[in-house]
């Protein structure tokens, strides 16, 4: 199958009066429609800053991005992103506050609002459409979050850590509810998580980075034989932990 | 309704009472300084001439009612402030903004700024009168010259610190620089623009009463400086309780405006 998106070799690094400071080095991988890949790596490695590039927001300063073959041109609508917090809008209503990204792009017509009813009726926030977001839970208000991202129909999403701002109890299930909402949806995923639980119950695939300036240090198949391969199921089944400490050792090879 | 536990009947009838004595010490103070103030002119231990009298003042307020010269005064002086204060509402939002589309042109502007507000604006009031002449317009651009600065300063500063990943969700969302500003800069930042406004309606009062003083025929601040000058404490100080009354509904006024954006967000 072709690939989504591909990236040749992307260098980044950041410039401040003090000094430069090297992110991202050589980064090669790919994406297939449909996969749900992971990134995990050291915290402070540069995985935010690969999404940023991924989405547009920065230009690499060496190397290629290609999605669906071409060039990426800048803040492609094709992508999603979901940053770490749900940054909903206490001036909005929960309804407004999902349209957001339609009203910006232009797109907010019938059908848009539509879909936009249809998909807080299916994620159990209908009720919620006219209240504030500070009504919502932690776990409701990033299901918002991701409806705002699902309603502009993105091919690819970009989740960066999405569950790192919910406690514990809440992110099992959150993470457990967005992972199957994105496998139903069909969409190419790329989360960035330094949980490496959260990569396993999630991932096809998981990416591995070094320490900075980041490379990929290993390209990691996940697969369960699970009847009903849920990210709670996969937390419960034998290969997890197999899966975990193989990943654990990798990280801590180069320390 | 749901009954009320003990305990909680006990804190709400403490909560009352407290609010209750606040209010009660409040109107005695003004109540016993009034006294206080009418006897001791009454019996002669100050100088009714120079203190002047609450019942004094009151009857002033009266002649002055009943001729309606009063009227014109408060008119002119409200309208004066009213209009600076709209003026640098409006300015300094649209030049905060001007900044925040401009990094450069604010990094390059900031001495300019901080100088211009750190300037002792009553200063510019003569210039001002040579400039435009002893009439309202004078007046009102004194009202205005002492809020301005540090109200473009105080917005300028809230605009750019609103929340950096906010602005990224606009772009993740494909958005550009000027959907930054009308999406989250301007209606995140619209409790600070109330509360500068509640500091601004002060500032142009002020403003405004020094450019009555130099440079009117009338108004509350012009009344003042005439009534010191013919020794007539009683409207003195008449227009002195008039501007505090001035000031309270005023900044009362911005106040109710809060109240209903808090109402509806």
């Amino acid at each position: 199958m072709k690939p989504i998106l591909e990236l040749k070799n992307i260098s980044y690094s950041y410039h401040t009066p003090e000094g430069e400071t090297q992110a991202l080095s050589g980064i090669t991988f790919s994406l297939s429609p449909g996969e749900f890949t992971a990134v995990v790596g050291p915290s402070g490695c540069g995985k935010s800053t690969l999404l940023s590039l991924i989405a547009g927001l920065m230009r690499a300063e060496s190397g290629e991005i290609l999605l669906n073959g071409a060039p990426l041109t800048e803040n492609s609508s094709r992508i999603g992103y979901m940053l770490q917090h749900d940054y909903l809008f206490e001036w909005r209503t929960v309804y407004r506050n999902i349209i957001l990204g339609a009203e910006i792009n232009g797109t907010l017509d019938d059908k848009t609002k539509k879909r936009a009813e249809e998909l807080l009726e299916q994620y159990g926030l209908a009720q919620f459409a006219r209240s504030k977001p500070s009504e919502l839970s932690g776990g409701m208000r990033q299901r918002a979050a991701l409806i705002r991202t699902l309603l502009l129909d993105p091919e690819l999403l970009l989740l960066d850590e999405p569950f790192s701002a919910l406690d514990y109890q809440t992110r099992l299930n959150v993470s457990d509810d967005i992972g199957q909402i994105i496998r139903k949806s069909g969409k190419t995923a790329l989360l960035v998580t330094h949980d490496l639980s959260e990569a396993v119950s999630l991932a096809d695939r998981i990416i591995i980075l070094s320490a900075r300036p980041a490379t990929v240090s290993d390209i990691l198949p996940v697969s369960f034989s699970l009847e009903n391969d849920t990210p709670l199921a996969r937390r419960n089944a034998p290969e997890f932990k197999n899966y975990f400490n193989k990943i654990w050792k990798e990280l801590n090879r180069h320390e | 309704m749901n009954k009320i536990s003990t305990g909680q009947a006990l804190f709400l009838r403490s909560l009352k009472r407290r609010r209750i004595t606040v209010r009660i010490a409040r109107a005695a103070i003004l109540i016993l300084f009034l006294l206080l103030w009418e006897v001791s002119a009454d019996a002669g231990l100050i100088d009714s001439f120079i203190f002047s009298s609450p019942s004094k003042i009151c009857m002033c307020f009266r002649e002055m009612v009943m001729d309606r010269s009063i009227f014109l005064h408060i008119w002119v002086t409200l309208y004066e402030t009213i209009a600076s204060f709209l003026l640098v509402t409006l300015v300094s939002i649209l030049t905060a903004v001007l900044l925040w589309c401009s990094r450069r042109l604010s990094e390059i502007l900031e001495p300019y700024m901080v100088v211009l507000n750190s300037l002792p604006k009553s200063a510019l009031a003569p210039l001002l009168i040579v400039w435009l002449g002893a009439t309202p317009t004078t007046i009102i651009v004194a009202g205005m010259s002492v809020a301005l600065f540090g109200s473009i300063m105080n917005l300028y500063t809230s605009f750019t610190t609103v929340d950096q990943e906010k602005i990224k969700l606009i772009y993740t969302l494909h958005g550009n620089r000027r959907h930054a500003l009308t999406k989250v800069v301007l209606p995140g930042s619209i409790p600070s623009i109330i509360s500068n406004m509640k500091v601004n309606i002060g500032l142009c009062l002020v403003g405004v009463v020094i450019g009555e003083f130099l440079a009117a025929r009338n108004g509350l601040g012009y009344l003042i400086i005439y009534s010191s000058q013919v020794f007539k404490m009683d409207w003195l100080i008449m227009s002195i309780l008039l501007l505090c009354i001035m000031a309270m509904a005023l900044y009362a006024v911005i106040g109710a405006v809060e109240k209903i954006y808090e109402k509806r967000f």
